[in-house]
């Protein structure tokens, strides 16, 4: 196993299988039990170090390690040091001083977990919780984990990507770890909204939605992600949603065991009807679910273990 | 694990295994007084595979299926951190849980009795059994915590530096239990469990 998790492109195929198998197994220990808690990373420190806004991925990495029963401190940026201006190198050293075995970062600077991890600034692990517009790997990892519980092996599907490729970390990790996997990938999205150099990606691009949803096994819809958008990347919101929208009717073009994801969180009405993300073949809602799972499966592997170099 | 086996001696042949667990199994539902409220719990890999067949047999001698599942302890291990994170074996607690019921753990080899104190941990946090037993198909000595078996295969007086490999057909294509003493003493850990005191 790597010793950082900066990016699903780092994971080879054993790496990746082994997190998606491990979490099928923090799944059943956990499900249904007197006693939710597993005392394997007792005494071992996790910092979720934010630096940017998020509800679910803190809350799942947080969970996660507690049902590991590691010890969680969260720095985010408003209230910390970090609103008054603390370079990142200073904050790493704080944590380090602290003697963080983990370290969990999301920052909006693509790279910046990349720096924490090979500056010497920490021992401790680093995993990228979202950095920019760069990669958001567990996320990936626990789309892949809900695909293959209800799909199967994941080698040889046809996965439908949609949106705003050019701002989603998760697409970009998605792609990556699904090609990993063996899986088709196709990315959908109008011309402005696919980043340069996209062909270079392990996937296909096509900028019509509905020729590209007949045959999908599973389609994930991307968040227009309007607080990164400072140009006009598409005429009108109608419209963006009237071409590249998830609706009812578009639903039926999919076969009818296909799944519907999204990393969430939805804006309804706009990439994604409510009809659609209400649906039976919806897995929005456990997506967030298998979170805690994938980044147990994480945190076990990367921390469990000796942190010296053999063990990387 | 790619150790030549060819001077280990062998000192249990596919037979003798077979009556081994016979004889387990008849003293399991004696010492129970009957096979009622039993459930059997493999540690992977092993005990997995051993604690389905001694539960064929109970429930071939008794006329009642007796519940059957897998009990993985390597997130309750005391060695965690001396070593790579591990991958983890499957856990499986059947349907009717273990609350109120005599719990009988399965293993191959008992040795230093750490695997069966992580068992035991684990086993709290899945519910409260009437009681826990211990089978196992060999006892090779060298406890290092107050941990016995309840049920015991064969006795093997080993010393430290040799090794005792079990083979099932269900792991290895045949049934046996070889007893190895390496040509060199830096032995590398084994992967089995129960070889590293």
């Amino acid at each position: 196993m790597i010793r950082h998790l900066l990016s699903a492109g780092d994971l080879s195929l054993d790496d990746a299988t082994l997190v998606l198998d491990t979490a099928d197994e923090m799944a059943r220990l956990t499900e249904g039990r007197a006693v939710k808690k597993l005392p394997t990373l007792r005494g071992r420190t996790v910092v979720n170090l934010f630096f940017e806004d998020s509800t679910r991925t803190r809350t799942s990495f947080e969970l996660a390690a507690k049902r590991l029963s590691a010890d969680v401190v969260n720095f985010s940026a408003k209230g910390s040091s970090l609103s008054k201006g603390e370079s990142l190198k200073d904050t790493a050293l704080t944590l380090e001083a602290m003697g963080a075995d983990g370290v969990v970062v999301r920052h909006s600077a693509s790279g910046a977990p990349y720096r924490l991890a090979t500056s010497g600034w920490i021992n401790a692990c680093v995993v990228n919780a979202g950095d920019g517009t760069h990669e958001h790997p567990t996320q990936a990892l626990l789309d892949a984990f809900t695909m293959r519980r209800h799909l199967g092996e994941l080698a040889g599907k046809r996965i439908v990507i949609v949106g705003d490729v050019l701002h989603s970390r998760v697409a970009r990790s998605n792609v990556l770890l699904l090609a990993t996997l063996g899986a088709d990938v196709t990315l959908v999205a109008p011309p402005t909204l696919l980043p340069n150099g996209v062909d270079a990606w392990p996937c296909a691009t096509s900028y019509d939605l509905d020729g590209a949803l007949a045959g999908a096994d599973a389609v994930m819809m991307l968040r227009v992600q309007s607080e990164r958008m400072n140009a006009a990347f598409f005429p009108s919101a109608r419209e963006y949603s009237r071409r590249y929208g998830l609706d009812t009717r578009r639903q039926r073009l999919m076969p009818p065991e296909a799944l519907v994801l999204h990393p969430g969180p939805m804006n309804r009405g706009m990439e994604i009807t409510a009809e659609v993300a209400d649906s039976a073949r919806s897995v929005i809602v456990e997506q967030v679910t298998n979170g805690v799972y994938v980044r147990m499966a994480v945190l076990y592997l990367m921390l469990a273990g000796t942190n010296s170099e053999e063990a990387a | 694990m790619s150790r030549d086996l060819s001077g280990a001696r062998e000192v249990l042949d596919g037979d003798d295994v077979a009556r081994a667990l016979t004889r387990i199994a008849h003293e399991v539902v004696e010492r129970n007084r009957g096979a009622a409220d039993l459930v059997l719990l493999g540690i992977p890999k092993r005990g997995v595979p051993l604690a389905h067949r001694l539960a064929e047999r109970i429930s071939a001698a008794e006329g009642i299926d007796v519940p059957v599942g897998a009990l993985d302890v390597t997130m309750y291990r005391d060695d965690l951190r001396l070593r790579p994170a591990r991958a983890l074996e499957p856990t499986d607690i059947p349907p009717g849980g273990v609350d109120d019921r005599t719990v009988v753990l399965v293993d191959d080899v008992l040795f230093s009795g750490r695997t069966i104190r992580a068992a035991l941990t684990a086993l709290e946090d899945i519910g409260r059994p009437r009681a826990v037993r211990l089978v196992v198909l060999v006892d090779r000595g060298h406890r290092q915590l107050p941990i016995r078996a309840d049920h015991v295969g064969k006795n093997i007086p080993t010393s430290l530096v040799e090794s005792v490999k079990v083979r099932l057909a269900e792991t290895d294509g045949h049934d046996g239990v070889l007893l190895d003493k390496p040509a060199h003493d830096t032995q590398a850990p084994d992967e089995q469990q129960e070889a590293t005191p």
